[in-house]
């Protein structure tokens, strides 16, 4: 079941974590709600069930380059809750959109122009006026589109991130930052260009962007490279010169010609607390202290067992696979995925770190999950599975966690899964 | 694959006896890892979703890992020009692999005209280094996706392909095809100025290129992919001996 166009590209839990949303590879964004807390139905609590669906974006074509703009939701941001409706940010490569979400229960009835199918009444036979009044109605839920920011973006966006002002936000793509105001579509500002004169010149792309979660005028992008810049845009309208530069040296011994391509960051979160930001590249997860640009103050290995195949994974393509890494709302763990539908989590109060699964053939809903692990050599044990049995067409690319509560969402391919610790 | 990734030898490593020392060459099974890998690097450049825009960060990731074995290569003194030779006929699949760049290139600029030789920024033809995709490469499952175009000019080597699809990702306005040649990028010199023996010269178009390549008749400028056999095999020649 589930076609290509089923398959998940991002999930984003709201400030809250009673939303979370996916967005899919056919431009269809999904929102879960948390159920309330029901006595009659004790199981239920902490379900997410769907909430409402809507197209987020349609193909379309680009008839100067003559080239198809894929629909794909590259990322959902939501916006912190004002009011009763909801809203987020959804983007594909070219344009972004703000959604509101809103529910409806009740209905007006009693319409003096209108009959209650909507027809217009007949003039002459209104003879009384009368005041509509509201009945209850069934829940629904829509979504509509408020504004539409486009024609920003040359080349592929790959990040958005709604500032701590709540009224702006950036967007990101290869080679260019755009500053936005919520309400304002038709302008956007340029803070970030690295694109050469001489494109033949390009060596190195923006790989992902993020506003602070408390400053509101830092934000942090990552490169094609391994590095993350720090910029202050106080210090000046076009944040080409960074504030900090976070680079940390290579290893000389372990160089290879797939060293910069593994280097190259694919995620960059900042802590909730602000001081920290985690980047993720394609072997390793690191925690960076902002005050320390050198070097980062931990790193964890995600999959060291793939150092040696690294050929093999450039000739399928695996190597340029993007993942995305995220902090629990403590920021006590981190959660990332890899392959074989494997993901990992990392204590780092504990040091501990843990792989799991997430298919439905080794899990039962309700069963606790069982630890994976991956045998790199010699003799399998019992449970263990090899390198060379790993399925890498089975990618967990995108994670979420609850910003409160030790529950996670985990896509894998065409299907979410939602974990949550059991409450004894 | 390989049971390992590559790794580049240390050069400052005096006593690894299996070569990377500066100016030896480099142990023949190292080479062919590194040529299959450049071969299989190339061939991804050229390879890209004809519907769909290609991603920026692949590309510019895939170039680096190429320069990178150029730039080793060149230390190792494995880079290096030959004089002209006779030209032998290539066989039909490098005929195949040179229509990739022509098909790059077409796909790149949609239905514009191919440009003529009076495109003075274009640097002499080293489409060999692109067209040697290891007969691995050939059989793989994207071959049949070629297809023989043969009355579409190649117009440029390696790096030109490079620039193509960088260049393509660049706003252009429709219908200004002498700003778009304008904005053609000049050549990569110092690339082809290894291959081609030509430092510093500048090519008035592919004719010239392969003049310095064959001695055989050279094909009138303008012509098609096939003019390109005979370099072709020089540059194979010039990779494969190591």
């Amino acid at each position: 079941m589930g076609s290509h166009s089923d398959i998940i590209s991002t999930v984003e839990f709201n400030y809250s974590g009673d939303l979370l949303a996916t967005g899919d590879k056919g431009g269809r964004v999904v929102i879960f709600q948390r159920e309330q807390e029901n006595k009659s139905r004790p199981h239920s609590r902490g379900e997410y069930n769907v909430y409402s669906t809507f197209q987020s974006h349609e193909p379309e074509f680009d008839y100067l380059k003559s080239l198809e703009i894929e629909e794909k939701i590259n990322k959902i941001r939501w916006l912190p809750q004002q009011n009763a409706a909801h809203f987020l940010l959804s983007t594909n490569d070219k344009t972004i959109k703000l959604w509101k979400i809103s529910e409806r229960d009740k209905r007006a009835e009693g319409y003096n122009l209108k009959d209650e199918d909507g027809r217009l009444r007949d003039p002459f036979r209104i003879t009384a006026l009368r005041v509509p009044i509201l009945k209850p109605m069934d829940l629904m839920v829509e979504a509509s589109p408020r504004r539409i920011f486009a024609n920003a973006h040359t080349y592929h966006i790959n990040s958005i991130s709604v500032n701590s002002d709540h009224e702006t936000y950036l967007s990101a793509d290869d080679l260019r930052i755009n500053l936005w105001h919520l309400e304002i579509t038709d302008r956007s500002f340029n803070i970030v260009d690295i694109k050469p004169v001489n494109m033949e010149e390009l060596t190195e792309v923006i790989t992902a962007a993020e506003f602070h979660p408390h400053q509101c005028n830092v934000f942090v992008y990552s490169s094609s490279k391994g590095t993350i810049r720090l910029c202050d845009m106080r210090s000046s309208a076009l944040c080409d010169r960074h504030a900090k530069f976070f680079e940390e040296p290579e290893d000389p011994s372990s160089r290879s010609f797939f060293s910069e391509i593994i280097s190259s960051i694919s995620d960059v979160k900042f802590s909730h607390s602000g001081r920290y930001m985690m980047t993720r590249d394609y072997l390793s997860v690191k925690v960076w202290d902002l005050n320390m640009e050198s070097r980062p103050v931990e790193t964890h290995q995600v999959h060291e067992y793939l150092r040696s195949k690294l050929c093999s994974l450039y000739e399928n393509d695996c190597i340029f696979d993007k993942f995305e890494c995220c902090w629990s709302g403590s920021d006590s763990a981190i959660m990332t995925g890899s392959y074989n539908n494997f993901f990992r989590m990392f204590d780092r109060t504990t040091r501990r770190d843990v792989t799991l699964e997430a298919s439905r053939e080794n899990s039962k809903p309700r069963a606790s999950l069982k630890p994976r692990k991956v045998c790199t050599g010699g003799k399998r044990k019992k449970d263990e599975i090899s390198v060379d049995s790993l399925d890498f067409n089975k990618k967990i690319l995108h994670t979420a966690w609850h910003p409160a509560e030790n529950i996670i969402a985990v896509a894998a391919t065409n299907n979410l899964y939602i974990f949550q610790d059991k409450v004894n | 694959m390989f049971a390992r990734g590559l790794k580049r030898k240390s050069a400052e490593d005096g006593e690894d006896v299996e070569g990377g020392l500066a100016g030896t060459q480099a142990t023949p099974s190292y080479s062919l890892q590194r040529q299959s890998l450049l071969d299989m690097s190339l061939v991804k450049l050229q390879l890209c979703h004809m519907l769909v825009e290609p991603n920026l960060c692949r590309s510019v990731l895939i170039a680096n890992t190429v320069r990178q074995i150029q730039e080793e290569m060149t230390q190792d003194g494995t880079w290096r020009v030959v004089a002209p030779q006779a030209a032998g006929r290539a066989p039909l699949d490098r005929l195949v692999s040179t229509e990739i760049l022509c098909r790059s290139v077409r796909e790149q600029e949609g239905e514009r005209p191919a440009p003529d030789v009076g495109d003075g920024r274009m640097p002499g033809l080293v489409p060999g280094l692109s067209a040697v995709p290891s007969a691995q490469a050939l059989r793989s499952p994207q071959s049949s996706l070629w297809e023989v175009d043969s009355s579409r000019e190649n117009r440029g080597g390696f790096q030109k392909s490079l620039d193509q699809i960088f260049e393509t990702l660049e706003s252009k306005t429709p219908g200004s095809v002498e700003e778009l040649f304008s904005d053609v990028d000049s050549s990569y010199y110092d690339l082809d100025a290894v291959l081609t023996g030509m430092v510093g010269s500048t090519q008035s178009g592919h004719g010239s290129g392969l003049q310095a390549f064959t001695s055989a008749a050279t094909p009138p400028p303008g012509s098609s992919c096939r003019s390109d056999l005979g370099e072709l095999d020089h540059a194979v020649e010039i990779l494969v001996e190591t």
